[in-house]
């Protein structure tokens, strides 16, 4: 036998006999069905541009009918999770929408929470990598795998809204536009409509996310389907009967749009692209590309480096133990702080405290030489009033004594008496 | 600075969701299979044990193809080495499409000194380094796309088949590797053995690891669910296979099967009746390889790291002297 020097170095040796280790990638497949999938998705889209139908329509289920006002204040998320099974994979599915998009008189912090939750995500998933004692294969991703971008049926071109929000996330997430509710857009205004949208798109700058063509099995579809961008999707949870089937649509007085039809929409596109052919491509790119992009800026932000000042690689220790020292440096520091502050408001309260004291043992005293007073005044009345009735006694006495006396007088001198007594 | 609009609202699992058609999850399996099937597998194997028990005839069998280092050398004398060393010898092997980089490190020289402590150091050694050059790579700013694994998947240890029980140099090496790699021991050159002296050898090992506290591979703590016990414990039954190795061909009932050729007859190494070759091939490379490579990744590696990463712990919370500064940002980010 020969061997065979691959371009690499390596020896490329032929095989006896049947080893086994075909079974290689149904191990794996096995071990990833056990563990179930995890896929995120971020859809974007004004209120009532079609997100819950949608979603709806692509997963076959009814997940939330509740419509949702326009009044919110600000723009909110909403995720909701959800476990899937179809024959023996388990599926994970988080779907995240935007609340209040695109409904506030002032749009510039639109996208700004967006913007935040997805970053929130990369940083969960960052502190548990960094983290020492870490379990991160069974660790339950919550990162943004695509976002769906709904684009208003306008027939025009991008909204300002739409530009600065992809702008701010193509490099986060991958993003797929649609287009919402295309049925009201007719085939030809649709062209156009597509075409326009592409070439606003490419001359901002803004990169959408392109379907793989560099594997041979799944380039063809991909490439044709790449040229189909953005996907004008219709949704719909009714069904209504064409024919002898069922299918979903909408019903108009003028005819029926049936969501699976390719004729109509691009719904089946949309749905062979995000979860028959792509997903597993979709997850990838989340974690080399958007994850790492994140995470480089982050650990250079934090003051890591690869290599110091001499282009020497740094030590992995020294560039933790420096952290670390920091780190404890900053904590002495903030402890210091708040001990502080804690001493100061202390004082502060203790000194409020006395002068409050000090004011109710004032009006304490006051009050007891008000009391005083009153005492005093009353004892005065007291004794007034028993010097009256001994006096009235007295008198009383005397008149009494008068009366007894034999009448020699005559009244009406009694009386005088009396009255110059009295 | 942490990122502070999270929504708050994310609720528990909203149930299990029946789908009223067909979506086409399942394809995604599809999609995973081919994409590994692109990059390939990377599987690096150990084999520890005196020289003359056939380490390098059995992982040539194991794998059908010349890998041992004997093989990628040929013509050199064979000498006992003053001390252990360590040879890796890598190859790309293909079947069915699925291609392996195979990397096979023998240790010639253990065990075969007069004074043996320590020889399984420099075996230590070369597994602590190679999670050492991947710790490295992970921790990388920017980091490669797929970083390159020469950590040590699975190490065989080869137990002479005295027949009686484990000597001390088998349980030091055992019990010390366990912690850090997973070691799967073999019988090696069984056809000395008769099967009920296979049978009672095997129990007294079984008993000395378990009384020694040496858990090999499968790993009891490890398994997942009640089908993996099953399994594993049909597997841990058997530990350690009684294996023969054999490179050469002979005709057996006009079949052509690979044996050994003696004057009492022929012992086909493929044969479950004869040795329990098979049974070690499965459960390497059929059914237990993936698993072999997520202990090392998730169990090992990771206590390795979180060895390394607290190494440091002491001397920075007692001393302030500084290193030389790196650090010229003034940002507050907490670790």
């Amino acid at each position: 036998f020969s061997q065979v020097i691959q371009k690499d170095g390596l020896r490329s040796l032929p095989l006896s006999g049947h080893v086994g280790f075909d079974t290689l990638p149904d191990q794996l497949v096995n071990k990833s069905i056990k563990q179930g999938f995890c896929f995120n998705i971020l859809c974007i889209g004004e209120t009532g541009s079609g997100k819950s139908t949608l979603i709806n329509s692509l997963f076959n289920t009814s997940f939330d009918d509740s419509m949702s006002t326009h009044f919110h204040p600000n723009v909110r998320l909403k995720a909701q999770r959800y476990e899937l099974h179809e024959s023996n994979v388990r599926l994970k599915l988080t779907v995240v929408s935007t609340v209040g998009f695109g409904d506030q008189i002032n749009k510039e912090d639109s996208y700004q929470p967006i913007v935040d939750y997805i970053d929130a995500q990369f940083e969960a998933y960052l502190q548990e990598e960094l983290k020492i004692k870490r379990s991160i294969f069974n660790y339950h991703d919550t990162r943004i795998h695509v976002c769906l971008y709904i684009i208003s049926p306008t027939g025009h071109s991008l909204k300002t809204l739409d530009l600065l929000t992809m702008k701010s996330l193509d490099s986060k997430v991958n993003i797929i536009p649609l287009i919402g509710k295309a049925d009201s857009i007719s085939k030809t205004e649709l062209q156009q409509f597509k075409r326009k949208l592409i070439s606003e798109l490419v001359s901002s700058g803004i990169h959408i996310y392109q379907f793989p063509t560099d594997d041979e099995v799944v380039s063809q579809i991909n490439t044709i389907m790449n040229g189909h961008l953005p996907f004008a999707v219709v949704g719909s949870t009714e069904v209504v009967k064409i024919g002898n089937k069922m299918v979903k649509a909408r019903q108009y007085p003028w005819g029926v749009v049936q969501v699976e039809n390719e004729n109509h929409c691009d719904f089946v596109k949309l749905r062979e692209m995000l979860i028959c052919t792509n997903m597993e491509d979709l997850i990838e790119q989340t974690h080399t590309r958007h994850y790492e992009l994140y995470r480089r800026c982050r650990l250079q932000e934090m003051g890591f480096r690869d290599t110091d000042s001499e282009n020497k690689p740094v030590s992995l220790q020294e560039a933790y133990e420096a952290k670390r020292r920091k780190f404890y440096l900053e904590l002495q520091r903030r402890e210091e702080e708040t001990r502080q502050k804690f001493v100061q408001r202390v004082k502060e309260k203790e000194a409020v405290l006395k002068e409050a004291e000090q004011r109710i043992q004032a009006k304490f005293e006051h009050l007891m030489l008000m009391h005083q007073e009153e005492k005093q005044k009353l004892e005065k009345k007291r004794k007034a009033l028993e010097e009256e009735i001994a006096l009235f006694n007295m008198k009383k006495a005397n008149a009494e004594l008068l009366q007894t006396q034999p009448m020699v007088s005559t009244p009406v001198s009694l009386k005088r008496d009396k009255d110059r007594k009295k | 600075m942490e990122a502070a609009a999270v929504p708050q609202e994310l609720p528990p699992d909203c149930g299990v969701h029946e789908l009223f058609g067909y979506v086409g999850i399942e394809a995604v399996l599809e999609q995973m299979k081919v994409k590994t099937m692109k990059m390939g597998f990377e599987f690096n194997i150990m084999v520890v044990g005196q020289s003359g028990l056939g380490k390098s005839t059995m992982v040539n069998t194991l794998f059908k193809s010349k890998v041992s280092r004997k093989a990628s050398q040929p013509g050199q004398e064979e000498r006992i080495p003053k001390t252990v060393q360590l040879q890796s010898v890598t190859h790309v092997i293909e079947e069915k499409g699925v291609k392996m980089k195979l990397t096979v490190t023998d240790t010639p020289g253990f065990g075969d000194q007069i004074n043996n402590e320590n020889c399984w150091d420099p075996i230590i050694k070369y597994i602590n380094e190679q999670y050492e050059r991947y710790l490295r790579e992970e921790i990388l700013i920017t980091r490669k796309r797929k970083i390159p694994d020469s950590r040590v998947h699975g190490c065989v240890y080869f137990i002479p088949p005295t027949g009686h029980w484990l000597r001390p140099l088998d349980l030091e090496f055992m019990r010390r590797l366990s912690k850090i790699v997973n070691v799967v021991p073999v019988i090696a050159k069984a056809d000395t053995l008769t099967l009920e002296e296979r049978e009672e050898f095997k129990q007294r090992i079984q008993r000395d690891l378990k009384a020694h506290a040496i858990s090999v591979y499968p790993q009891e703590d490890f398994d997942e669910d009640p089908d993996d016990r099953l399994l594993n414990d049909r597997i841990r039954e058997k530990i350690p296979f009684a294996v023969v190795g054999a490179d050469q061909e002979h005709q057996v009932n006009g079949k052509r099967v690979l044996g050994r050729k003696t004057k009492w007859g022929i012992i086909e190494v493929e044969n479950p009746a004869h040795c329990e070759f098979p049974m070690l091939r499965d459960l390497l490379i059929r059914s237990h390889l993936q698993d072999l490579k997520d202990i090392t990744h998730n169990v090992h590696y990771e206590s390795y790291r979180v060895r390394r990463l607290n190494e440091s712990n002491r001397p920075a919370l007692s001393s302030n002297n500084g290193l030389p500064g790196r650090d010229e940002d003034g940002d507050e980010s907490n670790l």
